[in-house]
């Protein structure tokens, strides 16, 4: 796919209507992603009920590529469980850098119209961002269940 | 040492600025089924015919280690490579051949310094003056610097067309202030630096300063003994030559008084493990084997670009520039960033609403390549509170058309984004 089809088809809607954009101020889980080598930076807060993503919403600096891969990845995981999304993440990473063979059951519906990213390299991480963004996100617990570990204050137990 | 490089024949070459283009097989190139539109010679120009040439002759008919053989190619190869230096020696009017050191390029070029004139001389509670406009690799190594011995970092501001702060600058000084290190031209935004201004007034306080003239030397021509500079650096790859090799000059004396940077061979004059005396200038800081052939090839850049002449390459530049801004400065929405009232051809710019990456993946397609991001330089980015810009750069080679093409495609980008 060329690039100016990729920009027709995702940033006539979701650049310019974002959807779930904003911050959660009663959020369960969330995240900061960074992409170094532009500046960008994206906000994720959810709220994980259940095992369900309850509600998502997502902020930031970014370009179209990566605000159109966050808005509609926050409308294709809402509502979804932990387990779901995590496999939307694996599947889209591996669609992005081309290693997933779209002929077999996937879970991507629509967000297929992004794996033309993998024609242009020096992209594929906007793309990929915000759900690198998700997986640090959902798992912030975990996450910090293994920061207490290495909590300075628990390090004389060790 | 005169050594003439008389084994490479070079080729005539055209001396009307319009035509140089030809000398330049890969601007022939098309991408995305359209004529390159090569607009991002700021981070690497392109290289002429002949120096492809030079290059291919080296390795096919040249090729050894310098300075150890005496064999026949060893002494060709050292005999090349040191006509080369007196190339540079003459294209920046060093006064000494022997003020040329062969460094990796620009970057290495200033971490020398930092290291071997840096680390010997400045110490704790000492001022260095950097400026806004720094490129990266002009801020890092005195950062490094500055952790390691406790010195300080002042910084010389700008004003909103990306100017240096001149009266700023004066009020920086005081008996604490032991280094500058400036930048000539800003790579993000072409501004031109008063630098041979700047650099008398940090004499009259007995104050070395070091100019990192990347963007500068390919644009202008440069007398260093005129600027009176004490450092000026600057890399090949943005002077039409190959990457890998770049050159510091610096007043003999003060070479003399630096420690070595690299240690290794080449650098010595005797080695035992109870005392190793180093070499004399430049050898001392080129440690180990050089990139030779990167250094002849660049010695051939040199010749191109002289017999060019940097005057007239200046002046068909600045009318290019001029042209340009007039243009992209009409089309609506289209923000330039850096209006210094001196200018190199650089053109940095912002559209409301468009990130400067779908600016550039989107004129990619139109085979246009410019360069989008903070173009290392993250404190000028800061300076205007925007996150990055596109940047298209211009070389003699480029052309009107070009410019005309890159409006064309500007247009094009804010359709799809309408
Ligand atoms: C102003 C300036 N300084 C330093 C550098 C670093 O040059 P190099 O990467 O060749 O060491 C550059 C190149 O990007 C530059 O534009």
């Amino acid at each position: 796919m060329n690039a100016k089809s990729l920009y027709q088809e995702v940033i006539l809607d979701h650049n310019r209507k974002p959807r779930n954009y904003g911050t959660l101020d009663d959020a369960s889980h969330q995240a900061v992603g960074h992409n170094p080598l532009c500046g960008d930076r994206l906000d994720i807060t959810l709220n994980l009920n259940d095992e369900h993503i309850d509600k998502i919403a997502f902020h930031g600096e970014s370009c179209a590529i990566c605000k159109a891969s966050a808005s509609m990845m926050t409308a294709a995981v809402k509502g979804k469980t932990y387990a779901y999304a995590e496999t939307m993440i694996k599947e889209f990473r591996d669609m992005a850098t081309g290693k997933l063979n779209l002929d077999n059951p996937h879970h991507l519906g629509r967000l297929t119209v992004f794996s033309g990213i993998q024609d242009l390299p020096t992209r594929v991480k906007c793309a990929i961002l915000p759900w690198h963004t998700l997986h640090a996100a959902l798992n912030s617990v975990a996450g910090a269940s293994t920061e207490a570990e290495h909590d300075p204050a628990n390090a004389s137990t060790v | 040492m005169k050594i003439i490089d008389t084994k490479f024949e070079s080729q005539t070459v055209t001396n009307n600025m319009e035509s140089t283009r030809l000398d330049f097989p890969i601007l022939k190139l098309k991408v995305n089924n359209k004529p390159l539109v090569y607009l991002d010679s700021a981070a690497s120009s392109q290289m002429p015919q002949v120096v492809i040439d030079r290059l291919s002759y080296y390795h096919t008919a040249q090729h050894a280690n310098i300075n150890r053989g005496v064999h026949y190619l060893s002494e060709t190869a050292t005999a090349a490579y040191n006509a080369a230096r007196c190339k540079l020696q003459q294209f920046v009017n060093a006064k000494e051949d022997r003020e040329i050191i062969f460094t990796s390029g620009t970057t290495d070029a200033i971490n020398l310094v930092m290291h071997g004139y840096g680390r010997k001389f400045i110490k704790a509670g000492d001022e260095i003056i950097l400026s806004t406009l720094e490129h990266h690799s002009n801020i890092v190594p005195w950062q490094m610097l500055a952790e390691e011995t406790g010195a300080k970092i002042r910084v010389i501001p700008i004003n909103d067309a990306g100017e240096l702060l001149i009266d700023e600058y004066e009020k920086l000084f005081n008996k604490r202030t032991k280094f500058v290190s400036l930048i000539h031209v800003s790579n993000s935004l072409g501004s031109i630096n008063p630098i041979k201004s700047v650099i008398a007034f940090a004499h009259t306080h007995g104050v070395p300063v070091l100019i990192d003239g990347a963007q500068a030397a390919p644009h202008m021509s440069i007398d260093v003994q005129d600027l009176d500079c004490d450092f000026y650096a600057f890399s090949a790859h943005k002077l039409c030559g190959p990457t890998g090799v770049g050159v510091l000059y610096g007043k003999e004396e003060l070479l003399e008084s630096m420690q070595p940077f690299k240690g290794g061979g080449d650098m010595i004059a005797t080695v035992s493990f109870e005392k190793t005396t180093y070499n004399t200038i430049p050898h001392k800081f080129e440690a180990g084997t050089p990139p030779i052939a990167a250094a002849i090839g660049f010695g051939t850049a040199i010749d191109y670009l002289s017999t060019l002449g940097l005057d007239e390459i200046h002046a068909y530049e600045t009318d290019l520039l001029n042209y340009a801004t007039e243009q992209i400065k009409q089309i609506p929405g289209v923000h330039i960033i850096g209006t210094a009232a001196d200018k190199t051809a650089i053109l940095s710019f912002v559209i409301d609403g468009i990130h400067p990456h779908d600016i550039g993946t989107l004129l990619n397609q139109d085979g246009i390549a410019i360069r989008t991001g903070h173009h290392c330089t993250q404190p000028v980015m800061q300076r205007f509170q925007i996150p990055a810009t596109s940047r298209a750069s211009f070389a003699f080679y480029n052309n009107k058309t070009e410019v005309d093409a890159l409006v064309a495609g500007i247009h094009a980008v804010k359709q799809v984004f309408s």
